[in-house]
Formats: structure tokens, C-alpha cells, sequence
């Protein structure tokens, strides 16, 4: 009884988190611009879709800074990550919690300071603009500390001892760095960029405030749309995001289940041995 | 010898030279604008007048920290339970259960708002079902209620994700103990699992509340014009009709120390874990 209502708690909760997916993606299909009356299957907002400038380079744009911002703030963060770990603990703390203003701020404060900042800077230096400049100077600043956020735990688990040993045995500073200390935290850079690029990709609020008129994002002409009516092809749009997601997902999680089985067969063949 | 590594591990705090000139630019100086432009006028006169003038929003700010309250504690309510039974379930097939949780978040979060506009209009697919067995037709879209269940549907991944990780991060051993001593399963749920997990508590409460309290999509979206949050008044003062980012700086000042403030009775009860990283 028990079980069986958890298992109905757990259903309830997925349907209410998968609704209104659900009919974005039926509606993806359906052969009116109603978003609530079904009028017959259609792929035409799909074809649509791919014929419309705006969104495709809507999507370019967005794809580009999420990419150039996840990259940059990936390398800034790293460093910056390693920089802290060998520093004394006061001003590593300071530095700590001013990394931190960008996570628990509201958004929307983030953005209005930094509107703020490229409009008073270019009145005062003039020739900024709010552009794609200005959007990618943003959305690095909002990366780096959900990578340092990602890389630091591997810093702390790593053996301190190891980036010595490595100079013992001959490494120069640099080989030491990039053969042992770069190895032992990967996966929290890789982490961090994926963390960093999916934060970009999704960002409105302060894109919204950074960007100006010229370089817009996804979510920017979706927010115009929603003040009038948005279009199915938007639907397909993220229809096709949302698939594209879910099979990298599910190829990545099955391809670790896999590794994990095989390694344990092997294991169990080296005891056999 | 030593010394000679000792020098070359202090050079390597140098790597976060670019950084710190970048959090000075980028983070600090940007937040100082907030504070100068909260006291100035147009003209840049030192005044108080824009703090004055936020007295008259006053309802605003009540109404948005009443809509976010409740829906952190609805959020709390729903993720708790969630979390924990997830928690219970084999470790192989947890991680399945957080990637459907975290999934939603792929699609632009204006989109999903928008599907739930779809979903709760006067003429939408909720009043059309419910009309099939007689109800309605319940008047939803336009309400605070809308606004709320905006703001829970968005929000409750970043309530369940901490309290999860919390959870399974409990020591069995803790309530093996407790059984051991004669505790049933109430007891040890009210006396040993939910103290445990306060930390992830109070990081989802944080989470959640933050956004809430902020946003200016979901209330234009789902509370039409009427309900309007504080998050809405800053848009209007730098983008919206009613230009005066001096205003719409003191608005974030506000909003930021209440945020604090708030954040800081949070922190008592934490214990200053780590629990976001997954």
C-alpha cells in the first residue's frame, strides 16, 4: 500500500512537470495556429521553421554565445579555481563570496547592474553599445562561478601531494600541471562547461537587460511573441531541442551503465584469472 | 629544495589574476552603479527622494514576498516527499528519476510558462476536461493562483535536487541506530531524517525563494496585469514604459538587502554544507 501510493505520488509529480511539454509538443503538430483546438496532424510548421530567418538566426546567435561564454569562463574559471586553491585563506575567502554575488543575486539584479555598467561606461567612453559584445561579457560573468562552483570540490579532493611528486620526478612546472593537476579535475571542468553552456543556452532575464536590439537571443524573441501570439514553429523548435537532449541524455546514461558492467565482468574475470 | 616548490606552488595563485581584475569590473563595480545611481538624481545630486518614493510600492513588495512564500512552501511540500522517496530506491535508477527532473528545464522556460497559459485559459484544455465531467468553467489564468503555480512549476527542480542529495548522503548507520533503540518509523523520519537533512532544506528554500521573489516573466504571463511583483516594477524602469533606472536602482537595492536579510535568518539554521554540486 505503502509502495503503491509513493509510486502514485511519484506519477503525479511527473505529470505535472511534463504537461505543459506535453502540449507544446502536440500542438507542434496541429494544423491551425490554435494552442488550444485540434485541427488535424500537419508537419508544416516544421518545414516553416527552417524557412524563417528570424529564428534561425535567433538560434545562431544564441548557440554562439552560449558556446564562446561556456568556453571563456570554462578557462577563466579554471584558473581561477587552481589560483584560489594556493592562496592564504583571507583573501581566498574574500574573493570566495564576491565569486558568489552572481549565483545568489536575483537575475534580474545582475542584469540591471550590468545594463547599467555598458550604458554609463559608453557614455562615458562612448562607442558602446549594448550589442553582442556586451551579451557575451554577461553571460561570462554569470558562467564563471558555477564552474569554479564545479571545478573547486575536484581541486579539494585531489592529493596536493601529487603536483609535487610530478616536479620530483622531472616535470617542469607547466608539464606537471597539464599531465597530473589538469587529469585529477576533467571532470569538473567538463562539468562546468556543460553547466555553463546549458545556464547560457536557457538565459533570458539577463540577456534581456545586456543585449540591445541587434543581437537577440531565442529567448528574447520568444518573450516578444509571447506580448502578441507565439508560433507553432517555436513549438517545433523546442520539440526538436527537447528530443535532441533527451537521446544525448539517455546515449551518455547508457553508454556509463554499460562501461559500468563491463569493467565489473572484467573484474570478475581478473579474480577468476 | 622546499622552498624552491613552495615558491612555484604560491606562483600558480597568480592563475587567478584575470579573475579578480574581472570580478572588480564585472561584479563589484557594476553593484556599486546600483548603489550610487539608488542616490542620485538624473542630474547626479545626491538625494534620498528614490528611497522615499518606494514607500508608495509598498503593496508591491508585500503582495510578491506573500506569492513567493507560499509557493517556497508549496515547493517544500511537494519536494520533500519526492525527494525522499527517490532517495529510497535503488541507486542505479536514481539517477533516471533526476535526469526526468531535470529535463524540463531543457525547454525554454517562457515556452512552458506559456504552455500552462494554453492549459488554465478560460477556453483551455483544464476547463475543456473538466467541463466533460460537468465542472466549470473555473476561472484560473489572470489570478495570483496562476502566478503561484508559475512559480512552483519552475522553481520545485531547485527544491528537490538539494533535499536528494542530502538524503542519500545520510549515514545508514544513523538510523539503523535509531531502530536499534526502539524508534519506529515516524520517529525516526521526525527525529533523525528531516534534522539530517536541513542543510538541503534550507539551500532548496534559498533557491526556490530567490527567483520567486524576483521574476517579472511569470507574473506578466500568468497574473495578467494586475498582479504585478517586484521584478515587474525594476523591467518597467529600465525597459518598460516608465523610464528612471535611478528608481528602478533603489528597487534593486531594496529588493537585494530584504533578499539578505531573509538569507541571513536562513543561514542560522544551516550548517553551511555544500549541496548544490551534484
Amino acid at each position: 500500500m505503502k509502495k503503491f501510493l509513493s509510486k502514485v505520488y511519484v506519477a503525479f509529480i511527473f505529470l505535472f512537470l511534463y504537461a505543459p511539454i506535453a502540449v507544446l509538443v502536440v500542438f507542434s503538430f496541429n494544423n491551425s495556429k490554435s494552442r488550444s483546438v485540434w485541427h488535424g496532424f500537419t508537419m508544416k510548421w516544421y518545414a516553416e521553421l527552417f524557412r524563417d530567418e528570424a529564428i534561425i538566426s535567433a538560434f545562431g546567435t544564441t548557440l554562439l554565445v552560449s558556446l564562446l561564454a561556456a568556453v571563456i569562463a570554462t578557462l577563466i574559471g579554471t584558473m581561477a579555481a587552481i589560483g584560489f586553491k594556493y592562496m592564504r585563506k583571507t583573501p581566498r575567502t574574500v574573493l570566495m563570496q564576491v565569486n558568489n554575488i552572481p549565483m545568489l543575486n536575483p537575475e534580474i539584479v545582475t542584469g540591471v547592474s550590468l545594463m547599467l555598467l555598458f550604458v554609463y561606461v559608453g557614455r562615458v567612453l562612448g562607442g558602446v553599445e549594448l550589442s553582442f559584445g556586451t551579451l557575451l561579457l554577461a553571460h561570462i560573468t554569470f558562467n564563471v562561478p558555477y564552474v569554479i562552483l564545479n571545478v573547486m570540490p575536484k581541486l579539494k579532493q585531489m592529493d596536493s601531494h601529487l603536483y609535487e611528486a610530478a616536479l620530483d620526478l622531472g616535470c617542469k612546472p607547466a608539464q606537471a600541471f597539464f599531465k597530473v593537476v589538469l587529469h585529477e579535475i576533467l571532470p569538473g571542468i567538463v562539468s562546468g562547461f556543460i553547466m555553463a553552456f546549458t545556464l547560457s543556452f536557457d538565459d533570458f532575464v539577463i540577456s534581456y537587460f545586456t543585449s540591445g536590439a541587434k543581437s537577440q537571443t531565442l529567448s528574447i524573441i520568444i518573450y516578444a511573441m509571447t506580448r502578441k501570439r507565439i508560433s507553432p514553429k517555436i513549438n517545433a523548435l523546442s520539440t526538436i531541442m527537447f528530443v535532441v537532449v533527451f537521446v544525448l541524455l539517455l546515449i551518455v546514461n547508457l553508454r556509463k551503465s554499460k562501461d559500468n558492467t563491463t569493467t565489473k565482468k572484467k573484474q570478475k574475470g581478473m579474480v577468476k584469472l | 629544495m622546499n622552498r624552491v616548490k613552495n615558491k612555484q606552488k604560491n606562483k600558480l595563485k597568480y592563475l587567478s589574476g584575470i579573475y579578480v581584475f574581472w570580478m572588480i569590473v564585472f561584479t563589484v563595480i557594476p553593484l556599486l552603479l546600483i548603489i550610487y545611481f539608488s542616490f542620485t538624481t538624473t542630474e547626479g545630486k545626491f538625494t534620498f527622494e528614490n528611497i522615499k518614493n518606494i514607500g508608495e510600492f509598498t503593496p508591491v513588495f508585500l503582495s510578491s514576498i506573500k506569492l513567493s512564500a507560499i509557493s517556497t512552501i508549496i515547493c517544500l511540500l511537494l519536494g520533500y516527499p519526492f525527494a525522499y522517496i527517490i532517495s529510497k530506491i535503488k541507486a542505479s535508477k536514481q539517477m533516471i528519476f533526476i535526469i526526468f527532473i531535470m529535463l524540463p528545464m531543457w525547454i525554454n522556460f517562457l515556452l512552458r510558462t506559456y504552455a500552462w497559459m494554453t492549459l488554465l485559459e478560460n477556453n483551455g484544455i483544464i476547463n475543456k476536461l473538466l467541463s466533460l465531467v460537468g465542472i466549470g468553467p473555473v476561472h484560473m489564468i489572470n489570478t495570483q493562483g496562476a502566478v503561484v503555480l508559475g512559480m512552483v512549476y519552475n522553481f520545485l527542480p531547485y527544491m528537490i535536487i538539494p533535499i536528494f542529495n542530502v538524503i542519500t548522503k545520510i549515514d545508514k548507520s544513523c538510523i539503523e541506530a535509531a531502530q536499534d533503540l526502539g524508534a519506529n518509523h515516524v520517529r525516526v523520519m521526525t527525529r533523525v531524517i528531516f534534522p539530517l537533512s536541513m542543510p538541503g532544506i534550507v539551500s532548496g528554500i534559498t533557491m526556490v525563494f530567490v527567483p520567486a521573489v524576483s521574476t517579472f516573466i511569470i507574473s506578466t504571463m500568468l497574473g495578467g496585469g494586475s498582479n504585478m511583483m517586484i521584478g515587474d516594477l525594476i523591467e518597467l524602469q529600465f525597459l518598460g514604459g516608465s523610464y528612471d533606472p535611478n528608481l528602478g536602482s533603489a528597487l534593486s537595492l531594496v529588493m537585494m538587502v530584504l533578499i539578505l536579510i531573509s538569507m541571513g535568518i536562513m543561514n542560522e539554521f544551516d550548517t553551511g554544507e555544500d549541496v548544490m554540486a551534484l
